[in-house]
């Protein structure tokens, strides 16, 4: 019995085992490295096909023919339709806003800087960052949808054999009406947002009506307010950007066109959050 | 005069995507006035041909010319000018079912020819009238019709600009016998009237006898027979012969390793 261990160990069964699990960890190594290959490629692959289509989109927006009509309504699509969400979100920030910081303040008797913290707080970053994150939500979700669904049931296919380019037809009216009704919806929620932390302030705080809007005059900067807007026509281009590649690009079928819906909410509110970032390193150091 | 050219010409076009080879070298010419029908298996290149003349897929290595200009290296400006001489109607019809039916029909005249908005839609009532549909159906939408009226409108969209061209994708997929019948004298009347030349793939084989002037069928991504309708049953090609006559077994399973 003992001398079947030793027998073996100078026959094959051992020998190819040590092989075996050699090879096994030089196929591990191959293929993880080649895993990590092939992700690191497909990455950069995909980081190229998306700049390229931004711009053919870009070139596209400048160049005739324009199709007014389609970006008007564009404008009321995006705009307009989004104003309910943008405004609720921003009167609700507002107030929230007016309630943490008088609750924090008051441990350092510091109630009167409520209403510029408020005020900067809402212009600065929450209203473009917030009115960002819900039109991705809304809008991007929405041509992300739309243009798939064209993409899967060849409508697109259908438009260039009428001689109609889809960049222009399609992406290009929804682009500028992100870019331009973004800035605008921002400027809204802006007043909605300090109207909102005016309301706690007032009528729940305490507070005086007149003192208070002179804090909130005192405080805000031109360019408290003009940041927040830049910032917020990047974060439109972004949005409807998003939407109309992941549903340009959108996979067959309906699974196809729920990924793109997917792939355009998320990417859209990531890029939002990093370029905030940058662009608030930009404005203020 | 463009009798030197055929209208349509493929040379040794390939394709693939990823690792699987779709075209393999196709090769035909359709010469003006003719009709040719494509026919083949699902997934053996059939539409990706369609789509590499129209531009919507960039073919790997190949020539495609249309008129005798080559399709693959033209500028913008032209290839919008070699779009106007096109019309297709889509397998699913892909009407666009934001737009009611005139206006889907109108399209190509309002935004490609820049006719006027009264203009076109007198000339979408008369296409909408000529593939057999009533001009109330012109104010509804394309989900409020059942398959074959979307296929007609489609017919409609496609003929509405008079194009010299005309591509059809399966056009009898998805209809009754009988409403496939219908489509297929809508087609033939259509084209012959417009004077146009024909493109069509399909795998039904009582369309392609119907529409077709030549059938080529394509196997593997290439083109194994192309020939008269009228010999396409005594081809002498054993691949084409279990194929028109829907044989579950031949050289076609055989090759693919089905069990028949």
């Amino acid at each position: 019995m003992a001398k079947t261990p030793t027998q073996n160990a100078a026959k094959e069964p051992i020998i190819s085992k040590k092989n075996c699990l050699m090879m096994m960890s030089a196929c591990g190594i191959l293929s993880i490295s080649q895993a990590v290959g092939h992700s690191i490629l497909s990455f950069f692959q995909s980081i190229g096909a998306l700049a390229s289509f931004v711009g053919t989109a870009v070139r596209h927006i400048f160049t005739p023919p324009f199709y007014p009509k389609l970006i008007l309504k564009q404008f009321v699509d995006i705009g307009y339709y989004s104003l309910p969400v943008v405004g609720m979100t921003a009167l609700f920030t507002g107030m929230v806003l007016a309630l943490q910081s008088y609750t924090g303040f008051t441990r350092f008797n510091a109630e009167g800087a409520i209403a510029g913290v408020v005020a900067l707080s809402m212009t600065r970053e929450l209203a473009p960052v917030l009115a960002g994150l819900m039109v991705a939500g809304r809008v991007g979700a929405s041509i992300a949808a739309v243009i798939g669904t064209m993409r899967v049931t060849e409508q697109i296919d259908a438009l260039v054999t009428l001689s109609v380019n889809p960049f222009k037809y399609l992406i290009a009216p929804r682009i500028i009406a992100g870019t331009i009704m973004l800035p605008i919806l921002v400027l809204i929620g802006d007043i909605i947002g300090i109207y909102g932390g005016y309301i706690v302030s007032i009528y729940d705080l305490g507070f005086a009506s007149g003192s208070y809007i002179q804090q909130t005059w005192d405080i805000l900067e031109q360019m408290d307010v003009i940041s927040g807007l830049v910032k917020a026509a990047v974060f439109g281009f972004i949005v409807t950007m998003m939407g109309c590649y992941h549903g340009y690009n959108s996979g067959r079928g309906a699974q196809g066109v729920g990924t793109a819906t997917t792939y355009a909410v998320v990417s859209a509110s990531i890029l939002i959050l990093i370029s905030n970032f940058i662009l608030t390193q930009v404005f203020f150091s | 005069m463009s009798v030197t050219h055929p209208k349509i010409r493929l040379r040794d076009v390939k394709k693939s995507f990823g690792d699987k080879i779709v075209l393999d070298g196709v090769s035909f010419d359709v010469a003006a006035g003719e009709s040719l029908v494509i026919i083949g298996g699902s997934g053996t290149g059939k539409s990706v041909t369609l789509k590499s003349i129209l531009g919507l897929i960039t073919p790997d290595s190949g020539d495609v010319e249309v008129d005798g200009k080559d399709a693959l290296s033209m500028s913008a400006k032209e290839r919008d000018a070699m779009m106007q001489k096109f019309g297709m109607l889509f397998q699913g019809g892909a009407l666009f079912d934001s737009m009611k039916v005139w206006e889907n029909v109108a399209f190509g005249l309002i935004q490609g020819k820049r006719i006027h908005r009264d203009e076109a839609r007198v000339i979408a009532l008369e296409k909408i009238r000529r593939v057999g549909l009533a001009p109330q159906v012109g104010d509804l939408y394309p989900a409020e019709l059942s398959g074959g009226m979307q296929k007609r409108v489609g017919l409609a969209r496609a003929i509405a600009t008079e194009p010299e061209i005309i591509f059809f994708d399966e056009p009898t997929t998805g209809l009754d016998p009988i409403m496939a019948d219908v489509i297929n004298d809508l087609i033939k009347e259509c084209v012959k009237e417009l004077g146009a030349t024909a493109l069509s793939i399909t795998h039904d084989m009582s369309s392609a006898r119907k529409i077709a002037d030549h059938v080529a069928m394509i196997y593997e991504g290439k083109i194994i027979w192309n020939g008269p309708v009228k010999s396409l049953y005594d081809s002498g090609n054993s691949y084409v012969e279990q194929f028109i006559h829907g044989r579950a077994d031949g050289p076609i399973t055989k090759h693919a390793g089905f069990k028949a």
